[in-house]
């Protein structure tokens, strides 16, 4: 296993590396000129003042020549400078980040704990009343665009009913000081948003593997032995069943990713996802660079942490 | 006794030529007939389980109604005598059922029903094409990698790896806003970029069955790795391919919209439902209306997609035990 565990880190290393090259390469294609020709949109900028700036960002070299600078910066640990910030985008990524996992992390959470529940729940009653609505509130909810249920939602409490806020983190006040309670309702509508999705997919997930191994022999043998249902369920069924829970973190801390630039942006929540989405319409090299890079290491050990998770809980799955 | 029983055989194989009746019976030998009469093939049941299930039926009708009524905009565009382009700000926020604009105007006065009937061919008509182009590459490449394992594994996983890395909306908003494709473009990218979910699955389930007594058992009496793969191992994963194929329809209309919503998506004045829903939030007071339709449609179109790929996996699935 812990061979297992190295030889998936050393391959995350050239797939990381895959990715800077990636990114890099379609930026410098998209814009052979380099991002200033394509900031300078202003009719007013001179030829000069555009040199000055090339200079000043330090894209005179090369492609190539940029991109190994930029490499062993980052292997250095500096992420080096936003353009459009004009600040270490290391700063810029330590501020946001907290916003983020905030956000995320209390949604992924919230998902488990209910959605996992809700699932199982709804494979031991297959076919009641409970079954029946949590399925179709289910599919219903995975149907809905995220965008949209958070635009509906600031139209109804933010807009219409004025209870809560339409967007931001924190109040925006002179004095700079907000209670907890403004804080929580500022996070109600952005977690909703985000929780409302994961609870659905994975109460699905936990249900549909609830009943593929309700039909296993062992289910049988284990009450035909008269074992309380209780116990068939709980101890026999539901620990395989959590199986599907281990591949859903990856993909799931993936989608936390991806419904942050979505959720950020509607909620003007300052976090990666709503800096991701600013530096790309921006052009900001530096910034677009180390979010899309950081969303990879993310990524690579979320699937990295699933497949551990996996073997860990199925000991017929053998990695060598 | 005997004729008794050849009766029942052919009543039997009556019903089942008449419930299928494109099997062409080959033999008029009656044990044969029971043979075939009532092994119908995996499609004729699933087919009739398919009719037999009214919930599905009904999304299928749901979305052929939205398909036909999009692909028929123009038709509404000539009976209402609507420019869907004309911009006229005096008519702009023109409330719901005023005059002959059926669904109200938006900011620029553009009619807002013609408008998504427009925006619905582009929606539905990039994720449909992007979604098969996304499948067939997946299949192909999961049974094959699944089999196989090795080093073709290893090396497909680490391309794979690599795109799957960046998590996909941050990939999609960088290629969308530095090369601005237009819809065709917009498809090859969501198509090639969409087959690695589709393969992923395909591979772990062939990796799993892979290690299966029946797969065991059929290469121990010789069968080539095509047919294992192809005949043994990938009817086993159908339900989920064609499931897989109705939620990536819907996944794609679902990326799509949120591209085009942000801004990275089609590109004025070419609407798609997630386009109408950009500038919304910035008009909550004048016109909150134009907040629900888009949104609406696209949840409806999503949800009639996976109660298909629903429909479909239960019709598929050989577990399940016909109704009499």
């Amino acid at each position: 296993m812990t061979r297992y565990i190295i030889r998936r880190l050393i391959y995350s290393i050239p797939i990381l590396l895959g990715v800077t090259i990636l990114t890099y390469g379609m930026m410098t294609v998209a814009f052979p000129q380099g991002p200033v020709a394509a900031m300078s949109f202003s009719p007013k900028s001179t030829p000069a003042q555009r040199a000055k700036l090339t200079e000043q960002l330090g894209l005179n070299d090369p492609p190539v020549v940029q991109y190994f600078k930029w490499l062993g910066r980052v292997l250095q640990g500096d992420l080096g400078r936003s353009f459009a910030a004009k600040r270490n985008v290391s700063d810029l990524i330590w501020e946001r980040a907290s916003a983020t996992v905030e956000l995320g992390g209390l949604s992924l959470l919230l998902g488990v704990i209910i959605g996992v529940p809700i699932g199982i729940w709804a494979a031991v009653r297959q076919g009641s009343w409970f079954d029946n609505i949590t399925r179709v509130a289910s599919v219903i909810v995975s149907a809905i665009p995220i965008f949209w249920l958070g635009i509906i939602l600031i139209l109804i409490f933010g807009s219409w009913l004025n209870i809560l806020p339409m967007g931001g983190r924190f109040p925006t006040n002179l004095s700079g000081e907000y209670t907890l309670w403004e804080r929580i309702q500022h996070l109600i509508l952005p977690v909703f948003v985000l929780t409302a999705g994961d609870i659905a997919v994975l109460s699905r997930y936990m249900r549909a593997a609830t009943l593929e191994v309700s039909r296993q022999d062992y289910i049988r043998t284990a009450q035909a032995k008269g074992l309380s249902e209780r116990v068939v369920w709980f101890t026999h069924a539901a620990r395989n069943a959590l199986i599907p829970l281990a591949t859903f973190l990856g993909p799931a801390l993936v989608g936390l990713l991806n419904g942050a630039i979505i959720t950020e942006t509607i909620f003007s929540w300052p976090g990666l996802g709503r800096l991701t989405y600013e530096a790309v319409t921006q052009l900001d090299y530096p910034v677009v660079m180390a979010t899309v890079l950081i969303g990879a290491i993310s990524t690579v050990f979320g699937y990295l942490l699933s497949d551990i998770l996996y073997a860990l809980i199925d000991p017929r799955i053998r990695y060598s | 006794m005997t004729t008794e029983l050849t009766n029942e055989t052919d009543a039997i194989a009556k019903s089942a030529s008449q419930a299928a009746p494109n099997i062409i019976s080959l033999s008029n030998s009656p044990s044969e007939e029971i043979i075939r009469g009532v092994g119908d093939s995996l499609w004729i049941i699933a087919l009739r389980r398919l009719r037999q299930d009214r919930l599905t039926m009904v999304a299928i009708g749901v979305l052929l109604f939205l398909t036909v009524l999009s692909f028929s905009a123009p038709l509404f565009a000539a009976a209402l005598q609507i420019d869907p382009d004309r911009v006229g700000t005096g008519e702009a926020f023109t409330p719901p059922f005023t005059g002959r604009h059926f669904l109200g105007t938006d900011d620029l006065g553009r009619d807002h029903f013609i408008r998504l009937l427009y925006a619905g061919q582009i929606s539905l008509g990039i994720a449909f094409t992007a979604a098969t182009l996304a499948l067939i590459l997946g299949i192909a490449l999961g049974v094959y990698t699944g089999y196989y394992g090795g080093l073709v594994d290893d090396l497909m996983n680490w391309f794979i790896s690599t795109l799957d890395s960046i998590p996909s909306l941050f990939l999609l908003i960088l290629i969308f806003s530095l090369f601005r494709p237009g819809p065709p473009a917009m498809i090859l990218v969501l198509g090639i970029l969409g087959w690695t979910g589709t393969m992923r699955l395909v591979r772990g389930e062939t990796f799993s069955l892979r290690e299966r007594e029946f797969v065991i058992a059929a290469r121990s009496i010789g069968a080539s790795p095509f047919r294992t793969m192809f005949v043994h191992i990938a009817p086993n994963i159908f339900s989920i391919i064609i499931v897989t194929m109705a939620l990536n329809i819907g996944g794609l209309i679902l990326t799509e919209s949120a591209l085009s919503f942000l801004g990275f998506g089609v590109k004025i004045p070419t609407a798609s439902w997630g386009s109408m829903l950009t500038d919304v939030q910035t008009f909550y007071t004048k016109g909150p209306y134009l907040a629900v339709a888009p949104g609406l449609l696209i949840m409806i179109t999503v949800l009639c997609l996976f109660i298909i790929g629903d429909g479909l996996r239960d019709a598929f699935d050989p577990k399940l035990k016909e109704k009499a």
